[in-house]
């Protein structure tokens, strides 16, 4: 199979890492190939984190410029930094809720408008579909399920090539028993909102 | 998956895992029975996974003080008869490296493998050599992986060769092998010996003049053979497609090369190195003998680009080789699926597509950052407070390999000289005898006990005068939080003693040695001063564990800190000079803080001039206040 590529950024500790390691779990309990590259260290401490994945026939898992079929952005402002990985053909899903760079202060440039970050990525995609991951991880029942949400919502954008169902059992494997049920509910309402927005 | 999986799935079985969780499975397979490390990056999951499987595998695994003591550990469970594995970043590799040309030479009775990672593009280094240069400097076998089951393969096949010859082998990563997950399929696990037993052989493990010339014929003769093996190598892979155009590629690299080939079907061979050292010679050969062009492929340093030339020169080939040297491909950072791209179409002339979409915005950087609530903050900021009170303006600040060093970003900019672990004091020597300058230098805990004792002690001797500033958060966090001497717990979760940083640093002969709690403003500040003013060498040792790690403050659960928009002027102290990521400025340009983010450490309380920064009591897990 053609390797379906995602990319996955975000700000140093939303889980992002937790999340590729689910996906390509499922991916792997489908029958597929399927290869990460993560980076880890100096780039957490609140810096650009960012994962790629390619479910498929695939030796790297480093994604060549413009050929993303997903992005999935943790945060608005890496959405629209990792713009050089889709094209015209790409899914873009990213959550609303900005982190500000600890030095926004003294920074050459300011934090963009959220609309104006959201139009940018719109003219690089073939779909953006922007969700408040934060509020809906809050509504599951806590902040730290953000990253599920942002998985659920993945895992409704058409041509995603794992299914529901063994992504919500890889969960079960990766995650605290006593966490389960709140990531589900954050899971599921990702999955929802993602889906009513295609 | 559960880590412990590593250990407790079968042969066959087939788990997700990373390139460092797969070196691990690999020991197990191997039998290894002693493994050794000092955390650093890219390695640090090697470590990370050893300390929760070690005891369970009946292995014996420590975090050593340093990589040359991680080194001679394993060297010396090898002469004893003992499967051993060491493993650590690539520059961790200088430190043991003294060792490491010796180890070469006395051989090893039990297998050993050295495990290297590089870090290619400096993704949390200060450089990016490339350590396939030590298995020439050693003359010792080198392999190198390109992904997670390769890691792990090797891993067996390493410790054969090995003892087959005798030999430390040495097995290379880069950052994208480490940190890349794919499916491995397991083998059979192997029970470690439990103990060995070293028979002595002075005339083999001891290099003075007479048998270190005896030792050093053998160890050539010994890689003349493993060269014949380098050279039948399976290992050693041709993918042939009846081109006239060649690639030999290696690492990393060899994946974005088969990506590229097979997305755009360019009619190019590929030869993939792995039994890289002692170089294929004779396989290259024949491999050259059916194309007119071949591109060198491979991370960082042009390596194989030299040999293949020699191989040209050698036997007066008519080929044209491309690589780094004729301007190729570059010569420096990692490669990627782009960049090989680039390369290739250079060589063969080929039109690509242009994909570079670039957006029109400007964007703000976001650099890594001290934690909300990190000690070292604190520190920082109450040296500097400090210096301002003594009106001292013209201040070097030498810093370690840690945390702290992201202390060079604005507003802290208390980081201005760095070479490598330990350099922090040694250059502080250096500038104190050098300027008339006055010298703050940044060290952590560990390491301190890595690398900081030995430059402690010249300091002292030869009467420096400066403030060493040992930055104690009770871990080694920047890999993630191991730990090191200075804990009660070694390297498998044990009970262990505590070696004392303050007892060291007076057995060094330091005069003022205080201790500081940062997260106390004032008294701290007050310490600094008096350090300041020393005249020698001081020693702040500053203690708070931290934020990341068990025993990091959660202390105040109860407590919500926040800012009375009545009392604050808008001076902005805390955003413009603290700098902490839970405080921020909202739409209305009021000062806020995040209760999500904040760690309660109250330093910012302490440090609003206008005292508008209020701890308050709540009673309930909600955040309403009382």
């Amino acid at each position: 199979m053609n390797p379906y590529n995602i990319y996955i950024s975000g700000v140093g500790g939303q889980g992002i890492i937790k999340t590729s390691v689910i996906m390509g779990e499922a991916a792997m309990k489908s029958d597929l190939s399927v290869v990460v590259g993560e980076i880890h260290g100096m780039s957490q401490r609140g810096g650009v984190v960012s994962t790629q994945m390619k479910i498929g026939d695939s030796h790297s898992p480093i994604i060549e410029k413009g050929k993303t079929d997903l992005l999935l952005a943790f945060e608005p402002l890496e959405a629209l930094r990792a713009v050089n990985m889709i094209n015209k053909d790409s899914y873009v899903v990213t959550n609303t809720s900005s982190i500000y760079p600890f030095n926004i202060r003294q920074s050459e440039y300011p934090y963009p408008e959220l609309s104006t970050l959201l139009e940018e990525l719109s003219s690089h995609a073939k779909k953006v579909i922007d969700l408040d991951a934060d509020g809906i991880a809050k509504e599951a029942g806590h902040i730290l399920a953000v990253n599920m949400v942002m998985l659920g919502a993945a895992a409704a954008v058409p041509g995603f090539p794992v299914d529901k169902e063994t992504i919500i059992e890889s969960m079960q494997n990766n995650l605290p028993e006593k966490s389960i049920s709140v990531n589900l509910k954050a899971f599921k309402e990702g999955y929802r909102v993602c889906s009513s927005n295609i | 998956m559960n880590i412990k999986e590593i250990l407790t799935r079968k042969e066959k079985d087939k788990l997700f895992l990373m390139g460092n969780e797969a070196a691990v499975r690999g020991a197990l397979e191997a039998g290894v029975a002693v493994a050794s490390t000092y955390p650093g990056t890219p390695s640090s999951e090697i470590g990370n996974v050893l300390y929760v499987l070690a005891e369970d595998a009946g292995m014996y695994f420590e975090f050593s003080v340093n990589e040359k003591v991680a080194l001679e550990v394993a060297a010396a469970a090898s002469a004893s008869g003992l499967r051993s594995f060491t493993f650590m970043k690539h520059v961790g590799l200088n430190v043991a490296s003294d060792s490491l040309m010796s180890v070469a030479y006395t051989g090893v009775r039990g297998g050993m493998v050295i495990l290297t990672a590089d870090d290619p593009s400096m993704f949390s280094s200060q450089n990016e050599q490339d350590n396939r240069h030590y298995a020439r400097l050693a003359n010792i076998p080198l392999l190198e992986a390109s992904s997670p089951q390769e890691v792990k393969d090797l891993m067996k096949y390493a410790y054969q060769l090995s003892e087959e010859f005798e030999v430390p082998v040495i097995l290379r990563t880069t950052t994208r092998v480490s940190h890349m997950r794919g499916i491995v399929e397991l083998g059979a696990l192997k029970k470690p010996k439990s103990k060995g037993h070293f028979d002595k052989d002075p005339q083999r493990f001891v290099p003075v003049p007479e048998s270190a010339r005896v030792m050093h014929k053998n160890l050539v003769e010994k890689m003349d053979q493993i060269g014949v093996l380098s050279n039948n190598s399976s290992l050693n892979h041709l993918f042939e497609n009846e081109s006239s155009v060649g690639i030999i590629t290696s690492g990393s690299a060899f994946n974005y090369v088969m990506d590229v080939v097979e997305e755009y079907k360019l009619p190019v061979n590929v030869l993939k190195i792995t039994f890289s050292y002692p170089f294929p010679e004779k396989r290259v050969l024949e491999f050259l003998e059916n194309i007119e062009k071949v591109l060198m492929v491979e991370e960082v340093d042009p390596i194989m680009e030299e040999e293949v030339l020699a191989v040209v020169g050698k036997h007066q080939l008519n080929k044209k080789v491309h690589g780094k040297l004729d301007g190729t491909l570059p010569r420096i950072y990692e490669y990627s699926p782009d960049i090989v791209l680039g390369g290739v179409s250079k060589m063969m002339g080929l039109e690509m597509p242009v994909t570079t979409d670039s957006n029109s915005v400007e964007l703000p950087k976001r650099p890594p950052t001290l934690c909300p609530g990190c000690p070292h903050r604190a520190a920082y900021f109450e040296v500097k407070k400090a210096a301002e009170d003594l009106n001292l303006d013209d201040l070097i600040f030498p810093t370690d390999i840690g945390c702290y060093t992201l202390g060079i970003e604005s507003p802290y900019e208390i980081a201005d000289y760095l070479l490598s672990m330990g350099s922090s004091i040694g250059t502080s020597c250096g500038f104190s005898k050098a300027t008339d300058q006055t010298v703050v230098s940044f060290i952590g805990d560990s390491t301190f006990f890595h690398a900081g004792i030995p430059p402690l002690i010249n300091a002292v001797h030869n009467k420096n005068n400066f403030v060493l500033v040992i930055l104690d958060n009770r871990t080694t966090a920047m890999t993630g939080g191991q730990p090191h001497p200075g804990l009660p717990v070694d390297g498998m979760g044990l009970e262990a003693p505590e070696i004392s940083i303050p007892a060291i640093v007076k057995a060094c002969g330091v005069e003022l040695v205080e201790i500081i709690n940062p997260l106390n403003v004032r008294n701290s500040k007050e310490i600094f001063k008096k350090a300041l003013q020393f005249n020698g060498v001081a020693v702040v040792i500053s203690q708070y564990p931290c934020m990341l790690i068990k025993g990091g403050s959660q202390k105040g659960k109860n407590i919500i800190i926040s800012v009375q928009d009545d009392k604050c002027t808008g001076c902005e102290t805390c955003v413009l000079e603290l700098t902490c990521p839970a405080i921020y400025t909202n739409e209305d340009g009021k000062i806020r803080i995040d209760p999500l983010m904040c760690r309660r450490c109250n330093v910012c309380v302490q440090t609003c001039p206008e005292k508008a920064i209020r701890a308050k009591r709540i009673n309930n897990n909600r955040g309403e206040e009382e």
